[in-house]
């Protein structure tokens, strides 16, 4: 590629067009089905059900400790599908892309999208690109689709929890919410942050292995692990009890939330999962968790009731206790 | 790591002791206020309310500087958003509070530059950096922002920027206090705002224990500083004393800090001040001294006269002064909720309204 910044014509689908998607992007995701360049991806499938899921990801900054908006995007859908209990095999990715863009910048994202995907053992099979005059997006947004095979036995959703069933936080609260925060202009933190962008795919399947019956996996990106538990309480009409001196959060974490008035409950993550587990299986699962990489911290923080169907009721650190309720509103913008 | 530091401040155990002496000390019904909104916030997230015996009421107090800025000063900061060539810059809390027609947050979807920052200096900073825009700052608050916002003014003096305004719509706390206490109110007794007593010192609050007899405490933010500052004011209230404590004495001194208060005296006059839901208040506002107008936005730009009135069946003024709880608001999570609110109270993180929505339900009793 002769050209420093992204023009309009790459996304004309003509010449520059395809000396972009051959240059750059075929390079990056390297796998027979993409190479065919069909008008789309063809793929074998067995028989059994799949989980399908799409996600767009406008966060700004587009690069930041822990990743950047091309991991991040092929981490989320990946987290999604795994949610569902699907294995993740293939994804789409869909570019746009705003005219001026630096191609170098685009080079670091496609490369590490391509090693987010090898590492989570997912090939990215079609994609689309679209360039659109400056100011018309910023900089880059990414849009990813996925799916996967359920295995058969596993059956997950967020109206399965029953009273009785733990409550598993697979680490710490936060980390990406309050990263994204620190690293927004005239926000002048040195805090040692990171953000949590992680797939969890090895994770789930780990656990689900250890612990088939597992009612509920969601991961607590946006409103974070306080609204994700809300809406379990609310679909499967149960009540929950979590405890405050169990919920886990990196100290550094805690005190930007306590210097910006954010409760930690409510803030995004894009690596962590919450699963709801009969009891005769917690500790398995616990266990599976605990044994991967991004799992280390988990740990059950609270029980599914019968009691008070709808709400989550959370103990105090200091012995008292308060409602959990979703968040309203917009607590952060572009943060995924 | 925990969720919460353990430091003595938020330890259980002393939590559990405080509980058990407030338990021992409440012989009669008291009424407690809590002016700060930090204050209310602290007392839903940990639960405190659940802590303590039947007697003792919580009411919240007028001490969200969002919730008490008046309908005219919020439209007068959408007009200001409408202007050419100006950039607003605000804090976060603002964006969402309705004006009589409109919101800093439909002005921004409307292409209207509003721009949320974390410190006035960040506004001054956008001004250097866009010489050619006319930024203005929304200046809202207590004493705890209002040395900083002066000292903002004193900088863009110094820089000789002419592209910088702050629109001042801070208020003080202890005119406030006196005139709801002349007001029909019943509270037994005050928990102080912490961060504001940090400027403004203990001894700032003694004419007003004086002049109503009430007992008196400053509080900080820890579930246990809180706990302690109740506990002193139900031991005041049996033994028929009425005095000030300072149970935050580790951050508020009795004089307070005099440099901040002397960039405020030296940027702002005291002039009378209306605040949403209690009314005219003599000398509880701030506003430029003709020394610094050249940076006082309600003179800089043309601003249409007051026409604006608070939502019909809004009964603000009732919660501000601890008359009613939210719950008690017809509107209130039915025409009033965060997604749609009709006023500030239940937009800012810390209004009154908002905080009894996050965190109050029919279950608390549960542990």
């Amino acid at each position: 590629m002769k050209d420093q910044s992204i023009l309009l014509d790459h996304g004309s689908g003509g010449k520059l067009s395809n000396e972009l998607i051959n240059s750059i992007l075929m390079p990056a995701f390297d796998n027979a089905i993409l190479e065919a360049q069909e008008d789309g991806a063809i793929i074998p499938v067995n028989q059994g059900r799949l989980a399908f899921s799409t996600d767009t990801f406008v966060v700004d900054p587009i690069f930041f400790p822990g990743g950047n908006i091309g991991d991040l995007a092929v981490h989320g859908t990946v987290n999604d599908v795994a949610m569902c209990g699907g294995v993740p095999q293939y994804l789409s990715v869909g570019l746009i892309i705003e005219e001026g863009f630096e191609i170098s910048q685009l080079k670091i994202i496609v490369e590490s999208m391509a090693k987010a995907a090898a590492a989570a053992g997912v090939r990215i099979v079609t994609g689309d690109t679209k360039v659109v005059p400056k100011g018309a997006c910023d900089k880059i947004f990414i849009n990813t689709s996925g799916f996967g095979l359920i295995p058969e036995g596993v059956n997950l959703s967020a109206s399965l929890a029953r009273p009785g069933d733990r409550i598993i936080l697979s680490g710490n609260m936060a980390d990406h919410g309050v990263t994204i925060l620190t690293q927004r202009e005239s926000l002048e933190f040195d805090a040692p942050i990171q953000s949590d962008s992680a797939a969890l795919n090895k994770m789930t399947a780990a656990m689900l292995k250890a612990a088939p019956g597992i009612h509920v996996l969601r991961d607590p990106t946006r409103g974070g692990v306080g609204t994700t538990l809300c809406e379990i309480a609310k679909k499967s009409n149960i009540g929950m009890k979590i405890r405050e001196k169990d919920l886990p959060v990196d100290q550094s974490v805690m005190g930007v939330c306590d210097l910006l008035g954010l409760d930690p409950l409510y803030v995004a993550n894009e690596g962590k999962l919450l699963a709801i587990v009969p009891p005769e299986q917690a500790d398995a699962a616990l266990e599976a968790c605990r044994q991967d990489v991004h799992g280390k911290k988990a740990r059950i923080i609270g029980e599914v009731v019968a009691d008070h169907p709808g709400q989550v009721v959370m103990q105090t650190a200091i012995g008292g206790a308060r409602m959990v309720d979703m968040l309203t509103g917009e607590q952060l913008p572009r943060i995924c | 790591m925990s969720y919460q530091n353990l430091d003595s401040f938020r330890d259980p155990e002393v939590a559990k002791t405080l509980s058990g002496l407030i338990a021992e000390s409440c012989q009669s019904p008291m009424r407690i206020m809590e002016v700060c909104g930090t204050h209310t916030v602290s007392i839903f997230r940990n639960g405190i309310r659940d802590m303590l015996p039947q007697d003792i009421t919580l009411v919240s107090g007028p001490g969200c500087p969002v919730c008490v800025t008046d309908q005219k000063e919020i439209d007068d900061f959408i007009q200001l958003a409408r202007k050419k060539n100006v950039i607003l810059a605000t804090f976060g809390d603002l964006m969402r509070v309705p004006g009589t027609q409109s919101s800093l947050q439909k002005q921004r979807a409307q292409g209207r530059k509003v721009k949320v920052v974390y410190s006035a200096f960040d506004a001054l900073t956008l001004a250097a950096q866009n010489p050619k825009k006319k930024i203005v700052f929304c200046g809202v608050g207590f004493e705890t922002t209002a040395p900083t916002v002066g000292a903002c003014i004193l900088e863009a003096h110094r820089q000789g920027l002419k592209n910088f305004f702050v629109y001042s719509a801070h208020k003080t706390v202890p005119p406030a206090l006196d005139a709801l206490m002349s007001m029909d109110t019943v509270i037994d007794g005050f928990m102080m705002p912490g961060h504001v007593s940090v400027i403004i010192g203990a001894d700032a609050y003694l004419p007003l224990v004086e002049k109503f007899a009430i007992p008196c405490a400053i509080a900080g933010f820890e579930p246990n500083d809180i706990l302690a500052s109740i506990l002193t004011l139900v031991q005041q209230k049996e033994a028929g004393e009425s005095k000030l404590e300072n149970t935050y004495s580790r951050a508020v001194s009795p004089e307070g800090n005099k440099k901040a208060r002397e960039v405020m005296e030296q940027v702002f006059d005291k002039v009378d001040a209306s605040w949403r839901g209690l009314g005219v208040i003599p000398g509880s506002g701030l506003s430029i001294r003709e020394e610094f107008e050249r940076f006082d936005a309600s003179k800089a730009f043309e601003l249409p006269p007051a026409r604006s009135a608070a939502p019909k069946g809004c009964i603000c003024g009732a919660i501000l002064t601890g008359k009613k709880i939210p719950p008690q608001c017809p509107k209130y999570k039915i025409e009033c909720t965060p997604t749609d609110p009709l006023g500030p109270c239940m937009v800012s993180s810390e209004g009154t309204c908002a905080a009894y929505y996050r965190y109050h339900g029919a279950i608390t009793k549960v542990y």
